[in-house]
């Protein structure tokens, strides 16, 4: 498994988010020129899985495009892609709460 | 081994299981059913509980503030803080505290300063960086991570992996091999500061601990100054060796602590689940299965209190340490899975917490030196030199 959550962006529309299918797992959501500016997950408590917390993300400011991945180590895997994120930028995506850093741990991907 | 419990053993555990019931089990009502950590002000609010009941840093000695408690009286605590959902990795979210790495107790005053006070004052968080890609259980051999002197330094390169911890900490234990052709004795544990240049934490490891990750660690010509040197040169291999005993017995005291709360779920819905007009536990195959788990946690609890109580009387007790792990590991595995039947379709969902359980439960038998390890301790002292 890749350490970056590397497959293609799909458009952020009700026909692409109803495809999903109910699973645990993470996902981000990128702005129209590919930037993520939110990484969230689908854990056990989520109605809908995927699908559910990508819909109701579907009006986030900016937000155009998404990726999933299914995963049922959704936790770790969350906080991977989030440590990820600060280790290129230095900061948490543009909708994630900066308070999560103090919660993170700092990885130095090679 | 006296097999009762004093008054003050009773009022503690009986305090200590109102705690988990009272105060941890609502709370995971409203977490995820993977969390491993509470939110802030809950934390808060119930370390100061924990102080208030005088429980708070149960490992650390006494003349370091931790409260006076024998081994057996910590086991039985341990028994019953993982009596939860989180409760094998993250018994009671830890708002009992922790004691740091005991290898520290043994630093220089130096040391103690840098790391052991401020670890024990909450400030600092320090990881055991034993470890290898060449394996885990005969760490005397496994270790290739070379630390070559230079000047009054040490440089050190290598890599470390199953780490928890790392990419959080201030500073870590890390075991390197300073004399290549001495076996066990060639090996020298380093204290090392993450903000070392040349300390890298290259990825998570993620495992069926789906809350909590490891991390694979790179040292590239990190430079370590001979002060941080914890014990002696090439006299590693015995703080590493003596931490793996020890660490044994709290370890099972988890595992028996997650039977109990399996097994009692179980009892309980077995003498309300109706099948073709009749409660479960009218059962036979039922009623054996969960007289298989009363034995096994029996058996479980016992050999570990044993264990315990030979380590807190100063008598040799790798083999009983040893015999704890490998027989708690497995019979609350057995527990678990048995637990789960009874349960039949919900046991599998996160609507309950059988399925983390069960993941995390099968990292026991592996975790802390796999069952045949344990077996083969087991066998080394039994057999003594007839073995080599």
């Amino acid at each position: 498994m890749s350490i970056r959550l590397d497959k293609p962006l799909q458009q952020l529309s009700d026909d692409n988010i109803q495809k999903l299918a109910g699973n645990l797992g993470v996902f981000q959501l990128a702005d129209d020129n590919g930037n993520i500016i939110y990484i969230g997950y689908a854990g056990g408590k989520s109605l809908f899985g995927l699908r559910g917390e990508v819909d109701a993300c579907k009006d986030m400011q900016g937000a155009s495009q998404f990726r999933v991945e299914v995963n049922m180590s959704y936790l770790t895997r969350y906080q991977e892609l989030l440590m990820v994120y600060i280790a290129d930028y230095d900061r948490v995506p543009l909708h994630n709460d900066e308070q999560q850093r103090r919660q993170l741990g700092k990885l130095s991907p090679g | 081994m006296n097999l009762q419990l004093t008054q003050e053993q009773e009022m503690i555990v009986g305090m200590v299981r109102r705690f988990v019931k009272e105060e941890i089990q609502p709370r995971e009502i409203n977490l995820d059913p993977d969390a491993d950590e509470l939110p802030e002000a809950d934390k808060a609010l119930l370390v100061a509980k924990v102080k208030e009941m005088g429980l708070y840093g149960l490992d650390i000695p006494s003349e370091y503030g931790g409260p006076d408690l024998d081994m057996v009286t910590r086991t039985l605590i341990a028994i019953e803080l993982s009596q939860h959902r989180a409760g094998l990795y993250t018994p009671c979210y830890g708002v009992f505290g922790g004691a740091g790495l005991a290898q520290l107790y043994e630093a220089t005053d130096e040391q103690k300063d840098n790391y052991l006070y401020p670890t024990l004052r909450g400030e600092k968080s320090g990881f055991f960086g034993l470890t290898e890609h060449s394996g885990g259980s005969d760490p005397a051999r496994a270790i290739q991570t070379k630390a070559v002197k230079e000047g009054d330094d040490w440089i050190i390169n290598g890599g470390k992996i199953f780490i928890s911890g790392a990419d959080k900490a201030d500073y870590g234990l890390v075991f390197a091999r300073t004399s290549p052709d001495r076996g066990r004795g060639g090996v020298t544990c380093f204290i090392v500061d993450t903000d070392t240049p040349g300390f890298h934490v290259r990825r998570i490891v993620h495992t069926l601990r789906s809350a909590r990750y490891a991390t694979e660690l790179q040292f590239e010509d990190m430079r370590i100054p001979n002060n941080n040197i914890l014990g002696e040169v090439n006299k590693g291999f015995a703080i590493a060796n003596d931490r793996l005993s020890r660490q044994r017995i709290p370890y099972s005291a988890g595992c028996i602590g997650v039977a109990i709360a399996a097994h009692e779920l179980a009892l309980e819905y077995s003498k309300i689940r109706e099948t073709f007009g009749a409660p479960l536990s009218s059962r036979q195959s039922i009623q054996w299965m969960l007289v298989d788990n009363e034995i096994d946690i029996q058996h479980a609890r016992w050999v570990t209190l044993e264990a315990a109580d030979r380590a807190q009387r100063g008598e040799p007790f790798r083999k009983q340490a040893a015999m704890c792990k490998l027989v708690a590991s497995e019979a609350a595995s057995r527990v678990v899975d048995r637990s789960m039947q009874i349960h039949g379709g919900y046991g599998v969902t996160k609507d309950f917490p059988f399925e983390r359980w069960y993941r995390e439960m099968r990292i026991r038998r592996i975790g802390e030196g796999p069952s045949e390890v344990q077996r083969h301790i087991i066998a080394r002292d039994i057999l003594g030199e007839s073995l080599r």
